[in-house]
């Protein structure tokens, strides 16, 4: 995995995460946050939720092992938080940057309401990945999935980048993708029926300016989890919202 | 909220109840401390042939001489005790927890219309609605449910449950949302030898309510999660639906999936949502339901809940979250999260236990 390395911070410190609650896992997270130790490694992690939530620091480098429980790095901006294992439902709840790349397969929820930053998923996602996820300026968020995902896959989506591999099971995708989005964009690999699309979305042609973004992302998933996906041998489907404001004609404001 | 958690030896190896503890109490987050309970099969080896009652009663006095005398009515009582409990006096309202090893008696039923096990529920639903201060939460042979309103960790040990062996376990740590917390109200919920815990709500509660009291069930636990231990009963044990079709019937699929499948089974799935409007089940809801020889596990239709299914030789387990099942057994065979709506049954593979 290639990860960049900070020189300049040369502190390292290991937490045993056994029998703590995630209170007390996240207040010895915290504190070792602030006093700048950049390479933190939790063993034995099992279920704690909230992992590093709400850390706003770049530079920090959190290794996990174990089973991340639900909202790993809820509203973080900046850490990399690299997990030997499986993360429950929500990871990157809200966070507006940083990475979360995750060795194992996800629960539902991945990216929930996401701002900015990146999630990546060896395997297999659940249900509603990147819901609700937003972009704003220059935050944009990105969720990469290895294997494939569950129905409503970016679902109310109003921004940012979801890319499916779907590596070890084609069209293998839930249906129900992208209900209720109005911005952002979908791609996955491989053909996908037109009844699982959700109302408001339309598929849209992959053009030279998808194939630069997608490939970066893609070399970027093979460096993590020493992968060696062929994006040239992928066709990808692109699905955009029909409208960027599709309840523009229901409210009217006078 | 709510946790559920369960584990099942297909081969019939019964283990204490330490174990369903510690993953049910790694999930203490999604419970508040007002409700968590336990069932266990194959508790009573020395009672098989008996129906177990576990009878919460108010006092040792009028509730209970008015449940022995209603039990009495139906059968004889072969032995009954308090049930071993170590009181900590750690729980608000406090019931007393009894239980009665009973035996139908073939000559109090002459002239009624009623098979051993429809007696069963006609007593247990007796008792429970007249409000006599006494109410039976389990009902079914070589099993039983433990239940209080406290913490998984509490009530484990109030009820002592490491001192049972089970070969089926199931385990609830409740998050009461629209109803209130008290000790009935805790899950598993059991009728016969069902036992139910339940993660979400049963939106259509009230459609399903009336559809299973038009059989003579009568909803008196204050709770959506009761129902769904009656539609059980009324589609697997009265209609002899297998579990999985009865699942399906409850989580019917959506008529754009039937459209599209092969005509046969299109039949039957069509079939299902026809006869069953009145069982499906709306809402958000992740189930395991339980009897004598396995469970099945069931999500809602799109998926509000989750689900996960862990397995390790002839061990499978169940539970709303992976770490739980982990606690439990860290190194796994496999661990997934079914479809929604995809109801996935696991059985014992002996006969005699």
């Amino acid at each position: 995995m290639k990860i960049k390395k900070y020189p300049n911070k040369q502190d390292s410190i290991t937490i045993d995460a056994k029998n703590k609650t995630y209170r007390e896992l996240n207040s010895e997270i915290r504190t070792a946050a602030d006093q700048d130790i950049c390479h933190i490694t939790l063993q034995n992690v099992l279920g704690q939720r909230f992992i590093a939530d709400g850390i706003k620091k770049e530079g920090i480098y959190l290794s996990v092992f174990g089973i991340a429980g639900g909202d790993l790095g809820v509203f973080m901006d900046g850490p990399i938080i690299y997990v030997n294992g499986n993360a429950e439902h929500a990871p990157g709840n809200t966070m507006s940057g940083g990475k979360i790349i995750i060795d194992g397969d996800a629960g539902d929820c991945v990216g929930h309401s996401m701002r900015g930053g990146m999630i990546f998923v060896k395997g297999n996602a659940g249900y509603r990945v990147g819901i609700h996820m937003k972009q704003f300026k220059d935050n944009y968020p990105t969720i990469v999935i290895g294997g494939s995902a569950q129905s409503f896959l970016g679902e109310y989506m109003a921004g940012g980048i979801i890319v499916i591999l779907n590596i070890d099971k084609p069209s293998s995708i839930g249906d129900y993708i992208g209900t209720g989005m109005h911005g952002g964009t979908i791609y996955i690999a491989g053909d996908v029926p037109d009844y699982k699309l959700g109302v408001a979305t339309v598929k849209e042609e992959f053009i030279d300016e998808d194939r630069v973004l997608v490939e970066k992302l893609v070399d970027e998933y093979n460096a993590y989890f020493n992968k060696k996906v062929d994006f040239d041998a992928i066709t990808f489907t692109k699905i955009k919202p029909i409208s960027l404001r599709p309840f523009s004609n229901m409210y009217t404001t006078e | 909220m709510c946790g559920i958690i369960g584990m099942l030896n297909k081969d019939g190896k019964r283990i204490d109840g330490s174990s369903i503890k510690k993953g049910l109490s790694l999930m203490n987050e999604r419970g508040n401390g007002q409700g968590a309970g336990y069932a266990a099969y194959g508790i009573y080896p020395e009672f098989k042939d008996h129906y177990a009652l576990h009878v919460f009663l108010d006092n040792m006095k009028e509730a209970k001489f008015n449940v022995e005398q209603e039990i009495e009515r139906w059968g004889y009582i072969v032995y009954s005790e308090e049930i071993p409990t170590t009181d900590k006096g750690i729980f608000e309202d406090e019931k007393i927890p009894y239980r009665y090893f009973f035996k139908p008696d073939p000559r109090k039923l002459l002239g009624r219309d009623y098979n051993e096990k429809d007696a069963i529920v006609e007593m247990v639903m007796r008792i429970n609605s007249q409000k006599n201060g006494a109410l039976v939460f389990s009902s079914g042979k070589n099993m039983g449910i433990f239940k209080a309103s406290g913490w998984p960790n509490d009530v484990a040990e109030f009820y002592k449950i490491n001192q049972y062996k089970g070969y089926m376990w199931l385990g609830h740590n409740r998050y009461p949302t629209n109803t209130p917390g008290w000790w009935g109200g805790a899950h598993p919920f059991g009728l016969l030898d069902w036992g139910v815990v339940h993660n979400g709500e049963i939106t259509s509660y009230g459609t399903n309510k009336r559809y299973v009291e038009s059989f003579g069930y009568n909803c008196s636990m204050l709770t959506d999660t009761e129902v769904v231990t009656y539609l059980f009963d009324l589609l697997v044990r009265k209609h002899k639906l297998p579990l999985r079709l009865a699942g399906m019937a409850l989580a019917p699929m959506f008529w754009k999936d039937i459209e599209r499948m092969p005509e046969q089974k299109r039949q039957l799935h069509a079939a299902l949502r026809l006869t069953y409007s009145s069982a499906a089940m709306n809402g958000p809801f992740a189930i395991v339901v339980a009897n004598t020889c396995g469970f099945v596990a069931l999500t809602d239709r799109i998926k509000l809940r989750p689900l996960v299914i862990g397995k390790k030789g002839k061990a499978v387990y169940v539970s709303s979250e992976e770490a739980a099942i982990r606690a439990m057994e860290p190194l796994l065979d496999s661990i997934y999260s079914p479809p929604a709506g995809d109801p996935i049954v696991h059985q014992l593979e002996v006969q005699t236990l």
